[in-house]
C-alpha cells in the first residue's frame, strides 16, 4: 500500500517538473516584448519611488518655504519650486504615492465587484443576467468620467471619494468581462463533469470558472490602473479629489495653472510624471495581453 | 433593416429609464438633507423648506419620479437653483459650443487617426510603423488637460500664435444664430470672424482629438493588417491591382467597421473629454457649465447636464450600431 502511494507520487512530482506554470510562461513571453519591458520597468521605477518615498524624497512634501517660491531647476531642487516654495521633485516622488494607491485600489474594487457580478449573471443566466447586464448597459450609457464627476459631487470632493467613484465605473467592464468568460467556461466539461459528480455551485464558480477566467482580469487590470490613474488625476485637476496640501499630481497641475508663463516647469514635471505612469501601465498591460490573452496570441 | 432599427429602437426603453432613474435619485442621494446641503448650514429652516418644497422632496419618491419624467417627455429639464431660469433654454448654447468643439475634435481624430492607422499598415514594421505607434501610445496615455495646459504654453504664451481660451474675441463678440460660429459667421459672410472662430478652434480641438486620434490610428491598424492577409486583397494583387487602391478600396471597406464601432465609443469619450478641455480653454460649453455647477452646488443643472450628454452618448451609439448594420448585412441577422 505505502510502495504504491510514493510511487503515485514521484509521479506527481515528475509531471508538475514537465509542466510550465502559466506564471513563467507568460515571463517568458513578456521577456521577448521590448515595449513591455520597457513599460514594466517605468512600473517598477514608479512603485519603487513610492515605497521608499521618504528616503527618495531630499524635502517634505508640505513644507512651505517662501522665500524659495517659483525658483527654476537646480542642483537644488531638481525640478524647481511651486509657488509656496514647496520642492517639486518631492511632491513628483510623494504624489507617487497617491496615485499607485488609488489606481491600484480602484481597480481592485471594480475587479472583485465586477468579477462578483460578472460570474453570477454568467453562471445563472436568466433573468438575474438580464438585471446585472442592464445595470452594466445603464451605467456604460455615461461617459466615465462624467458619471465619476457625477459621484464626486454628490458625496463631496476628497480623495477618497475619487477612488470609490472611479471603482464605481470601472465595474461594469470587469462585470461584461468575466460574465462572457463565464458564459464560455461554463459548457466546458471540466464543468459539465464537476456538476455530474454533485459539486456544489458556489465550489465550481470559485474553484474551477474563476480560476479560468484571472487572465483577462489581470490584463483589463493592468490597463485600468493606468486609466483610474489618468481619471484620479483628471478629478484632482477639477478640484474633486485630492485637496491640498495633498501632493497628488493632477492637483498640482491646477494649483499651478496661473504660473504657466513665469514658471512652466510646475507644470511639465507633475503632468509628465502622469504620463510616464500610465504610458508604462499601458506598455506593460499590451504586453499581458499578447502574452496571456489566447485570441490575441494567433 | 427595419426589424432590427425597431429591435434597437426597443433597446433603447430600459437604458433611458435606467439612466432617467440614476440621475433622479443624485439628488436624493446626497449624505445628510440636500436642501442643507445646497444652502448651507447657516440657512434659515424656511429657507430650507422652501427649496425642499421647489425640489419636490416633501412627496413620495415615485410621484416625483413620474412628475420628473412627465417633464423630460416635454423637453422640461427643471430650473437653475442658481438662477431660477428653466435648464432647457440656458443649456442650448452651451451644448451648440460644445457640438462645435467635438465635431471639429473628430473631424482630426477620424482623418489623421485612419489615414495614420492605414499607412502604418501597409508600410507594416517601417519607421513610419514604429513611429506612428509609439505617438499612438504616448497619445492613449495622455492626460488631456496637461496637453491642453502644455499646448496653451507654448502656442499661446510662448509664441503668441494662438489665442489660449475663449471662442471668440472679447471685445468683439460674434454675432449668435446657431451659436456654432463657424456656422455663424459663414452665414452672416463674416470671414474676418470666421477666422477668429477658427483660430479659437484649433489649441482645444486637437487637445480634445489626441486620445480618440491615437485609438482610432490603433484600431485602423490592427483591422487593415487583418484583412490585408485575406484571400481576396491577394487575390487583388495578383491580377495587377495598383497597391493604392487595393489599400484604400479593397481593404478599407471590410477594414472600417470595427474602425466605425470604435469611432463611435470615441465619441462618448470625448463628451467627457469636453469636461476637461472646456475647463482648460475656458470654453462656453455643457462640460463647463457642469463644472462650474457643481462648485455652485446648483445639483437641478448638474442632473439635468449629465442626463443630456448620456442620452447623446446612447443615440450616438444607437447611429453607429445601425451604420454598422447598413454596411455589413451580417450584423442583422444575429
Amino acid at each position: 500500500m505505502s510502495v504504491t502511494a510514493s510511487k503515485e507520487d514521484a509521479n506527481v512530482t515528475l509531471e508538475a517538473k514537465s509542466v510550465v506554470s502559466p506564471w513563467k510562461d507568460a515571463w517568458k513571453g513578456l521577456k521577448k516584448n521590448k515595449l513591455a519591458l520597457v513599460g514594466t520597468g517605468i512600473v517598477v521605477l514608479f512603485i519603487m519611488l513610492a515605497i521608499f518615498a521618504d528616503f527618495i524624497a531630499p524635502q517634505s512634501y508640505k513644507e512651505q518655504v517662501l522665500p524659495d517660491a517659483l525658483q527654476s531647476p537646480s542642483a537644488d531642487h531638481w525640478f524647481g519650486t511651486d509657488d509656496l516654495g514647496r520642492d517639486i521633485f518631492s511632491r513628483v516622488v510623494y504624489g507617487a504615492r497617491i496615485s499607485l494607491w488609488i489606481g491600484f485600489f480602484a481597480v481592485l474594487v471594480s475587479a472583485i465587484l465586477g468579477s462578483f457580478l460578472g460570474i453570477i449573471a454568467g453562471y445563472y443566466g436568466r433573468w438575474i443576467d438580464m438585471l446585472i447586464s442592464r445595470l452594466f448597459d445603464i451605467m456604460l450609457a455615461f461617459p466615465s468620467i462624467l458619471l465619476a464627476i457625477a459621484i464626486v459631487a454628490i458625496l463631496g470632493p476628497s480623495l477618497q471619494n475619487a477612488l470609490l467613484a472611479i471603482a464605481i465605473i470601472n465595474v461594469p467592464t470587469f462585470g461584461r468581462l468575466v460574465r462572457s468568460k463565464v458564459i464560455s467556461i461554463k459548457e466546458e466539461e471540466y464543468v459539465t463533469a464537476a456538476k455530474a459528480i454533485g459539486m456544489r455551485d458556489s465550489r465550481i464558480l470559485f474553484h474551477h470558472v474563476l480560476p479560468n477566467s484571472v487572465a483577462p482580469i489581470i490584463v483589463q487590470g493592468t490597463l485600468g490602473i493606468g486609466t483610474a490613474i489618468l481619471d484620479a488625476a483628471a478629478l484632482g485637476f477639477l478640484g474633486l479629489g485630492a485637496q491640498a496640501p495633498d501632493p497628488e499630481w493632477g492637483r498640482m497641475l491646477s494649483d499651478a495653472r496661473s504660473y504657466i508663463t513665469q514658471a512652466p516647469w510646475t507644470l511639465i514635471f507633475p503632468g509628465g510624471a502622469i504620463m510616464l505612469t500610465v504610458l508604462g501601465f499601458n506598455l506593460m498591460g499590451d504586453g499581458l495581453r499578447d502574452v496571456l490573452d489566447p485570441r490575441m496570441k494567433n | 433593416m427595419l426589424a432590427y432599427t425597431v429591435r434597437r429602437l426597443l433597446m433603447l426603453i430600459p437604458v433611458l429609464v435606467g439612466m432617467s432613474l440614476i440621475v433622479f435619485f443624485m439628488i436624493r442621494a446626497i449624505p445628510g438633507d440636500p436642501a442643507t446641503a445646497i444652502l448651507g448650514e447657516k440657512a434659515s429652516p424656511e429657507a430650507r423648506e422652501a427649496l425642499t418644497e421647489q425640489l419636490g422632496l416633501n412627496e413620495p419618491w415615485y410621484t416625483q419620479y413620474v412628475e420628473y419624467v412627465g417633464g423630460l417627455l416635454q423637453g422640461d429639464l427643471g430650473e437653475s437653483l442658481r438662477t431660477n431660469a428653466p435648464i432647457t433654454e440656458e443649456l442650448l448654447p452651451f451644448l451648440a459650443a460644445t457640438f462645435e468643439l467635438a465635431l471639429v475634435a473628430m473631424i482630426i481624430a477620424v482623418v489623421i487617426g485612419v489615414n495614420a492607422g492605414i499607412i502604418s499598415a501597409w508600410f507594416q514594421n517601417s519607421w513610419f510603423d514604429y513611429t506612428a505607434m509609439v505617438l499612438a501610445l504616448v497619445g492613449v496615455s495622455m492626460p488631456i488637460f496637461w496637453l491642453g495646459l502644455m499646448e496653451q504654453w507654448i502656442f499661446a504664451q510662448e509664441l503668441g500664435w494662438l489665442p489660449s481660451i475663449g471662442r471668440e474675441n472679447v471685445r468683439d463678440p460674434i454675432d449668435p444664430i446657431t451659436n456654432i460660429y463657424l456656422l455663424d459667421t459663414l452665414i452672416q459672410g463674416d470671414f474676418e470672424q470666421l477666422g477668429t472662430a477658427f483660430k479659437h478652434l484649433i489649441l482645444p480641438s486637437i487637445a480634445l482629438a489626441t486620445i480618440p486620434m491615437a485609438v482610432i490610428a490603433r484600431m485602423t491598424r490592427s483591422s487593415m493588417l487583418e484583412v490585408m492577409r485575406s484571400d481576396y486583397i491577394r487575390t487583388a494583387r495578383a491580377k495587377g491591382q495598383k497597391m493604392f487602391l487595393v489599400v484604400y478600396k479593397h481593404s478599407l471597406k471590410n477594414a472600417f467597421i470595427p474602425v466605425l464601432t470604435t469611432i463611435g465609443l470615441q465619441m462618448g469619450l470625448l463628451l467627457g473629454g469636453a469636461v476637461l478641455t472646456e475647463t482648460i480653454f475656458s470654453w462656453p460649453g455643457i462640460g463647463r457649465y457642469i463644472i462650474e455647477a457643481i462648485n455652485f452646488r446648483d445639483y437641478t443643472v448638474v442632473q439635468s447636464g449629465i442626463l443630456v450628454i448620456a442620452t447623446i452618448f446612447v443615440l450616438i451609439n444607437l447611429i453607429v450600431d445601425l451604420l454598422y448594420a447598413a454596411i455589413d448585412p451580417r450584423i442583422k441577422y444575429q
